[in-house]
């Protein structure tokens, strides 16, 4: 009896647990503002976004700094990419051919940005450096209609790598934004000497090649403060400002690879997905308890309790779904049932043995273990092996497919166990006979 | 057990199946998707399609004339060309907008560089050999006490069985795919590698499930001699092994069904290997293990 209790108390507590983790499942949707509500978390492929792959270019850079400028060049990227405001935008740097020295190897820099829609604008925030530049008006030319503005203005030595911070500010009269300039010490002598040699004539500043404010000295300018009054709207001058203030990529890089996922496209995806998932897995349970009528309704719960103890890991985690990851996931909820399959199978036999029902129950789960112990192994074996194949879409499938054997492994067995013994079924009858019966006699 | 009984129909069946997969792969090749070839992917979807014709009109005459345009569901299209730089990409969709004409929506747009795609496939490559030789010696671990038993069978040979019924599991998918890819223009990209590796997985556990039943009806002695004892495994195995991939093999081909575009040959790579990994392990690698003792009695 006090076996029996203990499969009761085990039993009840999966049970609670289970609507526990059920609440927390839903949670994000029922009380948004709870401390523990947390959405799940989705995939480009789903959400839709942007991937890119870029590849950084080290020869010029010695092996020992290698390391070093990758993770400045990273905090670069990651800077313009905050100006995006997307929601968790991945960037991280990767080493192709780890066997190799530092040099050989290839550098590699990730950016996911989820959510966003405009390709174009993300890739010219990230990969372009807003090149800042003050040039002088060519003595040498006579300004007419058809002068080239390159051969108008000659460079004056000063430019954006002499930059300390740049700060928007508005102007006290016109209330128009403006956009304040500090040069570091070296540049801010550079600024006086060009000033004093050239009053009276036009400093260009130049942005990106383009002339964006043609100011004229007016005298020697000693602060090593500049400010640039163009046409700009409150929001271009702010963001013109962030470029500035993040600086130059400390390693050129260039785009290798890229992949756009339009948001209707991923939404289709998830919601065929998740509906596929939840016939497939209704089906599953009406095969189970019309096959093996009362274990299989036990096996039914089973599942259930598996479902929302993986979609609770889902969200703890967390784990990031994508398409793959939800045919992994239904894939598992199969491989799930295998193990209670594989249980029910046993115990028949042992029934028809004729052992009493407590006994060929046990026996039931005691012999069944070996089998489904090597056979999980060698599925996880391969859920590893994927996982280091690689791409996102791939892993997410092998993630979704190895936690699922790992939990699968305790629901079935655990779970199914402590509900079937705590019923602590003993009859002999023709009717749980039947109930323990299988297949179509 | 008919299983055993009539093996040599299986052998015979398998080969045949094998060998015509064979022959498809290296008669159509394999449409490699640009994962693995590298190049452009555009999926754009338009308020109202213009005709095939049409848009081919559109392309013609530009940088562009090399691409391939493959119509979608009601309104879309895929352009399917070599890798695009970000500025070549927006001149394509201007082209397919035929100057603001035509109102379009991006839905997709994937440019893969030759290097990443030649790594890629490497890797998969590496992943496969990976498996196989990771379950070879798991296989045999899992079985190494069953040659003190009396009809001792050196683990190896479970294990080496076992890669055979998978070498027919993967065999058989990729033969279908390069079938399909030369009659659909259906293209193996590195989903499918995810559906093989998992077709490896699930066709091993199948297996040993079996030859679990063999070690211990060994163990118990089971049955008058070594091929009754494996008849007799394979009749008690066959409900469980048939009901397992029914389960899983159903929420699939929901996947298959009802599931997005992106994932439907995944689906169906896995709906096809899933039903001969299971057919191998009992009408293969079970019945092997009887003529692998015959052979080896008779030395």
């Amino acid at each position: 009896m006090a076996v029996m209790n203990k499969y009761r108390f085990t039993a009840v507590l999966v049970l609670l647990s289970g609507l526990a983790l059920g609440y927390f499942d839903a949670l994000h949707l029922v009380n948004p503002d709870s401390l523990l509500a947390k959405p799940f978390k989705f995939g480009l492929d789903l959400l839709g976004g942007v991937h890119l792959v870029y590849e950084a270019d080290v020869s010029a850079i010695t092996p020992i700094e290698i390391e070093n400028s990758m993770e400045g060049l990273r905090d670069v990227i990651e800077q313009r990419v905050n100006l995006f405001g997307v929601t968790e935008p991945v960037v991280q740097i990767e080493q192709k051919g780890i066997m190799k020295a530092v040099e050989a190897r290839e550098h590699r820099l990730i950016v996911e940005l989820p959510g966003v829609t405009d390709t174009n604008q993300a890739i010219k925030m990230i990969g372009e450096t807003p090149f800042l530049e003050f040039r002088l008006e060519n003595p040498n030319i006579k300004i007419t209609e058809d002068t080239l503005v390159n051969e108008a203005y000659i460079p004056s030595g000063l430019d954006g790598r002499f930059l300390e911070k740049s700060t928007l500010e508005f102007d006290g009269t016109t209330m128009q934004p403006q956009i304040s300039l500090v040069f570091n010490k070296e540049g801010g002598d550079l600024f006086a000497t060009i000033t004093r040699a050239n009053i009276d004539k036009t400093l260009a500043i130049f942005l990106d090649g383009l002339p964006i404010s043609t100011p004229v000295i007016r005298e020697e300018i000693v602060s090593g403060k500049a400010q640039i009054s163009g046409q700009f709207t409150p929001q271009e001058a702010k963001t013109l400002v962030q470029r500035l203030n993040s600086g130059a990529l400390p390693i050129p890089i260039k785009l290798i690879s890229q992949q756009a996922i339009g948001p209707t496209l991923g939404e289709s995806v998830m919601l065929k997905g998740i509906n596929a998932g939840l016939y497939g897995i209704l089906a599953v349970m009406i095969f189970l308890l019309f096959w093996y009528r009362f274990p299989g309704l036990i096996a039914s719960l089973a599942l259930g309790i598996y479902i929302v103890l993986m979609l609770a890991l889902f969200k703890a985690i967390p784990i990031t779904i994508t398409a793959a990851g939800i045919i992994g996931f239904v894939m598992s909820v199969g491989m799930a049932v295998d193990a209670n399959i594989l249980i029910f199978e046993r115990m028949k036999e042992e029934l028809d043995e004729g052992k009493p029902l407590n006994a060929a129950l046990k026996e039931g789960f005691d012999r069944a273990w070996p089998s489904i112990r090597d056979s999980n192994v060698s599925s996880l074996i391969t859920g590893v092996i994927l996982f280091w194949l690689g791409t996102s879409m791939v892993q997410g499938f092998a993630l979704t497919f190895s936690i699922g054997i790992l939990v699968s492994m305790f629901t079935a067995i655990t779970v199914t166990k402590s509900f079937l013994l705590a019923l602590g079924l003993k009859g002999e009858g023709k009717a749980t006979k039947f109930l323990f019966g299988s297949g179509l006699k | 057990m008919f299983i055993v009984k009539y093996r040599k129909i299986w052998y015979i069946f398998s080969t045949l199946v094998i060998i015509a997969s064979i022959f498809s792969i290296v008669k159509f090749g394999l449409n490699a998707g640009i994962d693995f070839t590298g190049g452009s992917l555009l999926e754009v979807r338009y308020e109202a399609r213009p005709s095939i014709e049409d848009l081919r009109t559109f392309v013609k005459n530009t940088d562009f004339k090399g691409v391939v345009l493959q119509t979608t569901g009601e309104n879309g299209l895929i352009v399917r060309s070599r890798d695009l730089t970000e500025d070549e990409h927006h001149s394509l969709v201007a082209l397919l907008k035929s100057n603001d004409t035509l109102t379009l929506e991006e839905e997709r747009f994937v440019s893969i560089g030759p290097v990443v795609g030649k790594e890629l496939a490497e890797k998969s490559l590496a992943a496969i050999v990976l498996v196989v030789i990771m379950i070879i010696l798991y296989v045999a671990f899992a079985f190494r006490k069953i040659s003190k038993v009396k009809h001792g069978i050196s683990p190896f040979v479970f294990g080496f069985l076992a890669v055979t019924a998978l070498m027919h599991d993967i065999i058989i998918p990729t033969g279908v795919f390069a079938c399909l890819g030369k009659t659909a223009g259906v293209e193996i990209d590195v989903l499918f590698i995810t559906a093989l590796l998992a077709i490896l997985g699930f066709s091993v556990n199948d297996t040993i499930v079996v030859f679990d039943r063999v070690r211990e009806n060994l163990r118990k002695n089971v049955g008058s001699d070594f091929e009754d004892t494996v008849s007799v495994s394979v009749k008690e195995s066959i409900a469980r092994s048939i009901n397992t991939s029914l389960t899983t093999i159903v929420t699939l081909v929901l996947l298959f069904i009802m599931g997005g575009e992106s994932t439907k040959y995944l689906s169906l790579a896995l709906i096809i290997g899933l039903s001969v990994g299971t057919y191998s392990s009992l009408f293969l690698a079970s019945p092997l293990l009887v003529t692998v003792k015959s052979f080896q009695d008779k030395k």
